[in-house]
């Protein structure tokens, strides 16, 4: 019972890490239909610029209290700052381009901010600070951190926050009606590049937050932490239905779910004969598991195949 | 179509052919004097990709299927060679069973991967094979423990040559008094596979089911609307590009004699993937261009990054494997702003792209609002 408790805990973790990962990459595809692949090193970016700043903080004498915020609000900026250069530079001029072109440059981003960062921060790993100061509680036998209801309710407030702005705001209607149909939309008054520009701001924003999770969770950040998880939280979008916020979200925690519960009873269920390390295969079954009997993905309505 | 040859050919092409070939022949005797053995080895490389750029191309280029796990096909064809003719099980099958059989049961993963998803929109395509790729990865990696079988990252090692009828590829030779060392003979044996695969790649492009794969390409809906039954079509795309992707990867086990999960993670299929992209989808010629181009260029870039540095500001201030894949990076980011239809387009591609009438335009700017 508790093993299974400390499951669901760590996955419900792990989850709300995805879901805001996975949040980036349902918006711009939603309004793109463009996989952004580069999306995963941004959370990368974020949670390595988020170290740099706060550990210069704390060198200039700052509490910690104060340093991890700072420094995940200049991880915030950074992040928001790429994700526009990103979409300017890589994606706008090749709207009209054959549907693979903006996929390679993607796929070019993703390996440039990849070596950018190994230039700037080395291969190695390296020790993220505590984001608080942890208390452990004892919950039904297994073991709850303060720092895990923290990252669990940032990400709540965060989501929360996001499908108001979507469904509540100006900007949020204008999102949608350019997710419908861009040409109406521009009739309509909506400037489509401020959108498509603000929508790629908010989603690496939301990865930068992710990021610092990430390394604040494990206590290590590298220079390829982000591509694991970017196809992670990509295969959440699509489980949840790719372009479907709600979609993003419930897709994330099913993950997270499934990963941890999958990973601690493997060895259990084949007899010793697969173990643990077969975690990351979970996330792809699963994903494969979902096209074939539900290829919307669980929130997403029927696409009909579009040439 | 090798017996037509010489009547399509006016008769200075046909003087280009023979110039061209004797030039290809000579190629691993000139690369081998000039810059060294070790470059010969890269050539040899770069066949091999271009065998597999040229197996995507029909997954990618002919029937705009996005295809990113392909390099697992390549890693079943090499383990399956590498399994049936190494130490590792004792076994040493024959060339002549091994080569197909890991070609089959490449083909029959890409059968049993192909049938649920080829009925759903292509980026679904495109996740479905990269997770697939990603499995098999892990499994390579993990399947080492409680029974041995992949040997796990240690990867197999020792696997036999390429053996033809007691004449090994693994050792030089001797023929009319000239000296031909291993990756001469095998030179000489991919180019010989990438005359086949292009042959067949060329006879597929004119051919009912070529013309059939590109209409799927164009439009789908309309295909469907021709009478073109679009599952099986794509699905026979799928199975023979894996099936020359298991047939390159068989190949390269016994050329390389060593195997490992390392040569086959999603960055193999992210580079094979960008030779048909950067060199021009659909177009032969593109893809042999592509992959000759991001096989050796990163090469020099590798050999040349240090002593320049070096020679400008005294020191190595960079270091050259992240700045060739920094620069690898931006060359295609560049490349596809430049170029987005590649190098050196399909010439079907381009006047479907540039023609003057307004439709295109037009058409270009439906397709993007309905590929949302």
């Amino acid at each position: 019972m508790d093993i299974f408790l400390q499951q669901i805990i760590n996955g419900l973790v792990q989850g709300s890490i995805y879901a805001l990962v996975a949040l980036g990459y349902t918006m711009v595809y939603g309004i793109l239909g463009l996989i952004n692949f580069a999306h995963g090193e941004v959370v990368m970016i974020g949670a390595m610029s988020a170290l740099a700043v706060s550990k210069g903080l704390l060198s200039l004498g700052l509490p910690v209290v104060l340093a991890m915020p700072l420094g995940l609000l200049a991880a915030v900026a950074i992040c928001m700052a790429l994700g526009y250069t990103i979409e300017r530079v890589a994606y706008r001029p090749l709207r009209h381009a054959p549907r693979l072109a903006p996929l390679i440059t993607a796929i070019g981003v993703s390996i440039v901010l990849q070596n950018l960062a190994m230039m700037f921060w080395g291969r190695e790993y390296h020790a993220f600070p505590p984001l608080i100061t942890s208390d452990s509680h004892q919950l039904g036998g297994a073991v709850i951190s303060d720092l895990q209801i923290l990252i669990v309710l940032t990400a709540l407030l965060i989501m929360a926050g996001l499908l108001l702005l979507v469904h509540r705001t100006n900007l949020g209607r204008a999102m949608r009606a350019v997710a419908e149909n861009p040409a109406v939309a521009t009739l309509m008054g909506v400037n489509i590049n401020g959108v498509i520009s603000l929508t790629f701001m908010l989603g690496s924003a939301l990865a930068a937050v992710a990021g610092v999770m990430v390394g604040a969770n494990y206590g290590i950040v590298h220079y390829y932490m982000g591509f694991i998880l970017g196809l992670k939280a990509f295969t959440a979008a699509v489980l949840g239905g790719i372009g479907n916020l709600r979609g993003a979200m419930l897709g994330g925690l099913l993950l997270g779910l499934i990963e941890s519960l999958g990973a601690g009873y493997i060895g259990d269920l084949t007899g010793g004969f697969l173990g643990s390390n077969y975690q990351d295969v979970f996330a792809f079954f699963v994903l494969i598991g979902v096209l074939i009997f539900r290829p919307s993905g669980l929130l997403g309505e029927r696409v009909a195949e579009r040439a | 179509m090798l017996r037509r040859l010489p009547d399509i050919l006016g008769r200075r092409s046909r003087l280009a052919l023979t110039v061209g070939a004797a030039l290809l022949l000579l190629l691993p005797f000139a690369v081998d004097l000039s810059l060294g053995r070790g470059w010969v080895r890269i050539t040899d490389f770069a066949l091999l990709y271009i065998m597999l750029a040229l197996g995507l191309n029909i997954v990618v280029g002919y029937a705009g299927l996005l295809d990113l796990g392909y390099i697992a096909f390549f890693a079943v064809g090499a383990y399956t060679y590498a399994l049936l003719g190494s130490p590792q099980f004792g076994l040493h099958w024959p060339v002549w069973v091994v080569l197909p059989l890991g070609a089959s049961l490449s083909c029959l993963f890409g059968v049993l991967l192909g049938a649920p998803t080829l009925r759903l929109r292509g980026d679904y395509l495109a996740i479905v094979t990269l997770g697939f790729g990603e499995i098999i990865r892990i499994f390579l990696n993990n399947l080492n423990g409680p029974v041995n079988i992949t040997n796990g990252p240690q990867g197999i090692s020792r696997i036999d040559p390429v053996t033809v009828g007691g004449f090994s590829l693994g050792s030089a030779h001797q023929f009319a008094g000239l000296e031909f060392p291993s990756v001469h003979l095998y030179y000489y044996l991919f180019l010989g596979c990438t005359f086949l695969v292009i042959l067949v790649s060329l006879r597929l492009e004119k051919s009912r089911i070529g013309r059939a794969w590109m209409a799927i390409r164009e439009d789908e809906v309309a295909a469907e609307a021709m009478g073109i039954n679009t599952r099986n079509i794509k699905l026979l795309a799928f199975a023979m590009g894996a099936t020359f992707g298991g047939l390159s990867g068989g190949l390269f086990a016994g050329f390389q004699g060593f195997v490992s999960p390392e040569s086959f993670g999603l960055m193999e299929s992210i580079m094979i993937l960008c030779m048909v992209v950067l060199g021009g989808m659909g177009n032969i010629g593109g893809v042999v261009l592509g992959g000759v181009l991001l096989v050796l260029l990163p090469e020099a870039f590798r050999h040349g990054a240090g002593p320049v540095q070096q020679m400008l500001f005294g020191k190595i201030l960079i270091d050259p494997e992240s700045l060739r894949m920094l620069l690898f990076g931006l060359a295609l980011i560049v490349v596809m702003l430049v170029r987005p239809a590649g190098l050196w387009p399909s010439g079907r591609r381009q006047r479907e792209l540039t023609a003057d009438d307004g439709v295109a335009q037009q058409e270009q700017e439906t397709v993007y609002d309905a590929s949302r």
